[in-house]
This record gives structure tokens, sequence and C-alpha cells, in this order.
């Protein structure tokens, strides 16, 4: 990107440079010894053009809209449209979620996130044994499609798109957010939103898998095909890197982990006689965002990059389409503190601008008060109005991608992207990310570096405001969301109501269709669509593929 | 504080949720630090907890969960201890517990309660202390 006799010039000024810097040094020392990212790359002193000069910028950054992508997605991004606010929620009955989604819409929001508890993610009723506590606590409680069509009163599914944060039961919630459209007089084409359905990271972080890896690829891919046919507008996944993030890993490992379970949907798809160019346009990708404000901007420029190499080299895709990396951002909720919590409002505006910088499509921000509990009304408008103030205050987003040609920018979005690299090379020597998973690998490494991470802390090697320096001892004063106690019998309640209300022969003869179908080679999303449409319960049809296909038992890795 | 066998320390994720983050590096602490310690993995029921309790002969249970879920879940956990005859087994948690129910819990027996930002160090420290 330079010419050759200026980087001579530059070379041999920095060196009279820096000796002036060294003899300075030795009466003032810098404040540490090493500098480095949160993923433990080395920070130098200054960044010049010599550490860009291996640059070529239409091959590694081009122009936005246009492979790599590493400057974006779209050719005007926020000039055109800004990014999607979409804030992740969801708690106690349906009734209660529908309420706080209309005010969530009235207040300027332009997505639905649907946040599921833990017996909706895991395939068990609202009854069951293990459910006890569970109910309407992380999320909102669905039995069946009841459930669904409460939780979408009045809300109508051609205007608004909707993501779901559902894994091991996401081909079962697809079906049912169908008949929902359907009974809403909504055509299948017209759907418009996301399914997470990344089960292989339930794995090694977060945890909400049923079943053995191999029959959950299957329906991960049943999914995937099935929205390929009928729902165009539909992402039929969300592969996250976010939740390994929260559970301890760096940049370089989010983004490494992340690209390598994108590479086995993609190996897993073509498997079944799918073509490349027919589902890799509607793949969509998920990132937390931390707090090493470069670092987490070179991280999504890395990705994209990267992921757009992969496509086209690797999977030979052709069109353009199918190699963009699309994401959604959430900041990250490991970095809030229960201290002093009105600053994690600070380090949350921190987060987002570096994720509309990295050029993110959709983002949610965290609110203040979720390292106590669940967030008040008022703790989730001040995080939406974060994102406001972003967009409309800031001026951020009215040019693309203002941080390339930064000498380290540049230069760390290159090195994230060689780091992950590697890492994606290993897994493949391994035999892919299923073998990575079954061995222990991908999870040994998050483990290792959650511990270093908090053996930092605990050293003071790294400093958390509030939490091991500036501390203050008061009583912390926020407001704190309660969930009603009397939810679980509620829902256990409409539960029953439904069970003795519905058709129980067309129940068990839908559910038989899908155990047979469960046996064979069958897509199961037409028969998941039949079940749910006769309101056969999570649990009941979870109940079914259990049988078929066993359960998964957690291999321990401390 | 116990002389001549190791400290034995149970950490155990109780209900659905499966952020094990907090858990597993409390784990790798307590070993670091030279105690014998068998991590159950997440989603064990109370009654799994308490038969790990028994066979393992535990010196000190620690608690993880983040669901919200510990209202319903703890409280059980404790009853089985006391109907198993090891209710003096010291029970530890960790996770996001809002106020009220720290109390709530303390009243009920639990010896401590750590919450977001806990040093590890200290929790390390806590155990050795109560055992």
């Amino acid at each position: 990107m330079f010419i050759e006799k200026d980087l001579k010039e530059i070379e041999s000024r920095k060196k009279e440079w820096e000796s002036k810097v060294t003899s300075l040094i030795e009466k003032y020392p810098e404040r540490k010894d090493r500098f480095e990212t949160t993923s433990g790359i080395e920070i130098k002193r200054i960044y010049t053009p010599i550490d860009i000069q291996n640059m070529s910028y239409l091959q590694d950054l081009g122009f936005p809209g246009e492979f790599p992508f590493t400057r974006g997605v779209q050719p005007t991004m926020y000039r055109g449209r800004l990014w999607t606010m979409r804030q992740y929620s969801g708690f106690g009955t349906a009734e209660e979620t529908n309420k706080r989604y209309r005010y969530l819409l009235e207040q300027g929001q332009t997505g639905l996130s649907i946040a599921f508890d833990l017996p909706t993610q895991m395939g068990y009723d609202s009854d069951h044994s293990m459910s006890l506590g569970e109910v309407g606590r992380v999320g909102v409680a669905i039995d069946s499609l009841r459930d669904m069509e409460i939780l979408f009163d009045q809300i109508p599914l051609d205007k608004v798109s909707t993501s779901m944060t559902i894994n091991a039961t996401a081909s079962i919630l697809l079906s049912m957010y169908i008949v929902l459209g359907e009974k809403q007089g909504v055509k299948k084409e017209q759907l418009s939103g996301t399914i997470q359905n990344d089960i292989l990271k339930e794995y090694v972080a977060r945890g909400t898998y049923i079943f053995p890896l191999k029959p959950s690829m299957r329906l991960v891919v049943d999914a995937i095909e099935y929205c390929s046919h009928h729902l165009p507008r539909w992402n039929s996944i969300s592969i996250s890197g976010y939740h390994m993030r929260e559970a301890g890993c760096n940049a370089i490992q989010e983004v490494a982990f992340t690209l390598a379970n994108g590479i086995a949907y993609v190996e897993a798809c073509l498997e079944r006689g799918m073509d490349v160019d027919a589902f890799a346009r509607r793949l969509s990708f998920f990132f937390a965002c931390h707090n090493d404000f470069f670092e987490e901007i070179a991280k999504f420029r890395a990705a994209r990059r990267l992921w757009a190499r992969i496509m086209k080299e690797r999977f030979d895709a052709k069109r353009p389409e199918s190699m963009r990396l699309r994401f959604h951002t959430q900041t990250a909720g490991s970095t809030l503190t229960a201290q002093q919590p009105e600053n994690n409002i600070v380090r949350v505006t921190l987060q987002a601008l570096a994720a509309v910088l990295g050029g993110t499509q959709s983002l949610h921000t965290n609110s203040m008060d979720e390292a106590l509990a669940l967030p008040s009304e008022k703790a989730v408008r001040v995080a939406l109005r974060t994102q406001q103030i972003l967009a409309y205050e800031s001026n951020v987003g009215e040019t693309i991608d203002p941080l390339a040609g930064s000498y380290y920018v540049e230069n760390l979005t290159s090195k994230i992207e060689e780091e992950a690299l590697k890492y994606i090379e290993k897994i493949d020597k391994m035999g892919g990310m299923m073998k990575a998973i079954e061995k222990g690998y991908v999870q040994q490494e998050i483990a290792d570096a959650a511990y270093r991470y908090q053996m930092e802390i605990e050293e003071q090697k790294r400093i958390i405001v509030g939490v091991n320096r500036f501390k203050v001892e008061e009583p912390v004063e926020v407001e704190i969301l309660k969930v009603d106690p009397e939810i679980e019998k509620k829902q256990i309640e409409r539960l029953n109501e439904i069970r003795s209300r519905r058709d129980a022969g067309k129940v068990k003869d839908a559910l038989e269709r899908l155990k047979d179908a469960a046996g064979s080679e069958e897509n199961l999303i037409p028969y998941l669509i039949e079940a749910v449409r006769e309101y056969a319960t999570i649990g009941e049809i979870c109940d079914v593929l259990r049988d078929v296909f066993g359960e998964y038992r957690e291999l321990t890795v401390v | 504080m116990k002389k001549g066998k190791n400290i034995r320390v149970l950490i155990a994720k109780p209900g659905l949720d499966g952020h094990d983050r907090g858990a597993k590096v409390l784990a790798r602490a307590c070993r670091d630090a030279g105690m014998e310690v068998i991590y159950t993995g997440i989603r064990q029921s109370p009654e799994q907890i308490v038969e790990t309790a028994l066979q393992e002969d535990v010196d000190v249970i620690g608690l993880s969960i983040l669901s919200g879920a510990h209202m319903s879940i703890i409280p059980r956990i404790l009853e089985l201890l006391n109907e198993s005859g090891i209710g003096d087994i010291p029970v530890i948690v960790g996770g996001i517990i809002p106020p009220d129910d720290v109390e709530e819990l303390k009243r009920r027996g639990v010896k401590a309660i750590f919450g977001p930002g806990s040093s590890v160090n200290e929790i390390v420290e806590f155990i050795k202390s109560i055992t």
C-alpha cells in the first residue's frame, strides 16, 4: 500500500525515535513491561505503515458489499439503514412477555428477540420434575402452540422480524411459528426472523443440548434444508460465538471456534446433498462484544474476511451472498458488575460503539442490572436509549468502516485472522469440530482461558473498576424485577387445560408418525408442524425423539 | 481447620442452568489449593447431588446456580441432606441471588453466598476456614 522509498524512510526514522524513547523509559518506565490485548496479542507502542506493508487494499479490504467484505456486508451500511435494535427479552408467562414486547415495539425497537425458559430449551414440559423452579425464569415458558398464540397476540408476524434463542428444540419452535403464521394468514414466504439452531456450541458452553451430536446435527440440517425451500427470509441458523466467549474464551478463540462450527454445519448440509449457494446466504452469526475496544472491532472485521475466504476457497461458493458474514452482537454480559451497577451503562456504551464500528447488523445492549437479576423496565430502556444515542446523536454511522486504514486496527485484524486460522487448522486435523468436541478439546481451551482471566483479576493484573479497585462499601440500590412465583402454577394449569381440550387421538397419531420419521432419514420439519398443530407439547415431542435418538451425557472438563 | 486429610469439596450445578464458568473456575482453584474436588457437571437433580455427597464423603458442598431457580432448588437440597443424616455438611452457594433471597437462604442453613465479582481466593480461604 506504500511506496518502498517512503517505507524505508519511515523505518529509519522510527528507529531513531525508538532509541530516544528507550533512554526516556530508563528514567520514566512505562506502566507495564508488556502491553497486550485480551487475547494476548502484544500491543506495540505505536503502529506505522510498516505494520501493514504486506496488506493489499483490494485483496484484503476491498469495498463494502464486496468480497472479502472486510469493510462490511452491505454497500451502504448504516447510511442505507441503521442496524436493527433488538433487545433480548422474555420472562414469566406468555401474557406478560407479550406486554413487554408491545412496550418495546412502541418504544421504537425494530425487531423482537425471544428468551425462552430452560425447560422450553431442553424439551421438558412445565410440570416435569426437572422443571422445578425454572418455569418462566430466564425466559418465557412455552409448552404448546397455545402459549405462542398468546405470546404474539396482536403482533402481526408479517410486520416484525423475530429472533428466537433456541437450539435443541429450535425445529419445534420454528414449526410453531409457521403454524402461528398460518393462523394469522401470513404465508411462510413472508416470515422473517432467526432461530439460533446452533447446537454445537451447546456442548461446549451454555449446555442446552438434549440428544447426542449426530441426531442433533440432523435436526439442525433439517431446519436449514426446510427453510431453504420454504422460508426465503428466514435465517435458519445463527452460529454463535457469544456463549463460548461468555464461558471464558478470548476474541481469537471466539472467531476460531465459531467459524469452525460454521464449517461443520456447511459440511453437514453438503453431505445432505444441498448446493452450497442454496443455503449459505441464510447462515447468520452472533458474537459478543467485550471490553477491549480495538480488538473487538478488529475481531468483527477479521471474522468477516476469514469467513468470506473459507466460503469461496474451501467450499467453492459462487454467489457473493454465500460469502457474507452477517451477524448480531450482544454486549458481553460477563463484563457487567454487581458492584456500582450504574458503571455498567458506560461499559455497555463502549461495547456497543465497538460493535457498530465493527459493522454489526443488529445489536442487543445489556441492561445495567443484569449481574443482579433480570433487567427492570427502566434498565432496559436505558440500554435501548444507549443504542439510539449512538445511532442518532454520535454520527458514527455516517461513513462506512471508519477505522479502516488505521495501522493498529488493520494490523490487529490480520493478526486475529491469522491466529484464528491456526486454530481452525488444528481442529481440521482432529477431524473437525464434532471430533474436537467429543475429545473435550474445545471445552478445555475455554476452561483454561476462563481460569487465566480470573487469576489475572485475583492478581490485579486485570483491573475491574468497582470490583478489584475503586471499591466502595455501599448497598446496591437498583430496582429489581421479580418473577412471580405463582407463574409455575399458572403455566401448569394452562398446560393441563390444553391437554384436556385437544383431540388426543390426533395428537397420538401425529406423534406416531413423527416417531417413524425420526427412525428414517426423512426431514422431520413437516412432521413437527403436524404435531404442534394438534397442540402436542414440547415435552411430548422431545420424549418421542429421546426414545429414538437417546440423550447426550456431558463430558466434564475442569 | 482439617488436618491429616485433604479437604474434599463437592461442586455441583443443580437444575437446568448451564452457566458453568464460575463452577469450573472455582473447582480448579480448589484443586490448585490442594483440595480434592468432585465436580458433578451440569443438570443435577437435588437427589443426585445429595447422593454424590453421601458416596464421596465430602466436607463441603458448593452449589452454583444462575437461572433464578435457587429458592426452589436449594431448600430442597438442604431438606434431603437433613433426611440423609448429613445435614451438618456446610453448604455454600454461588450465583446471582437477590439480597432478600440471600437472607432467607442463610436463615435456612446456607453457610455463605458468593455473588458476581467474588474473589475465588476468598472463597478458597472461606472453605478452609469452615472445614
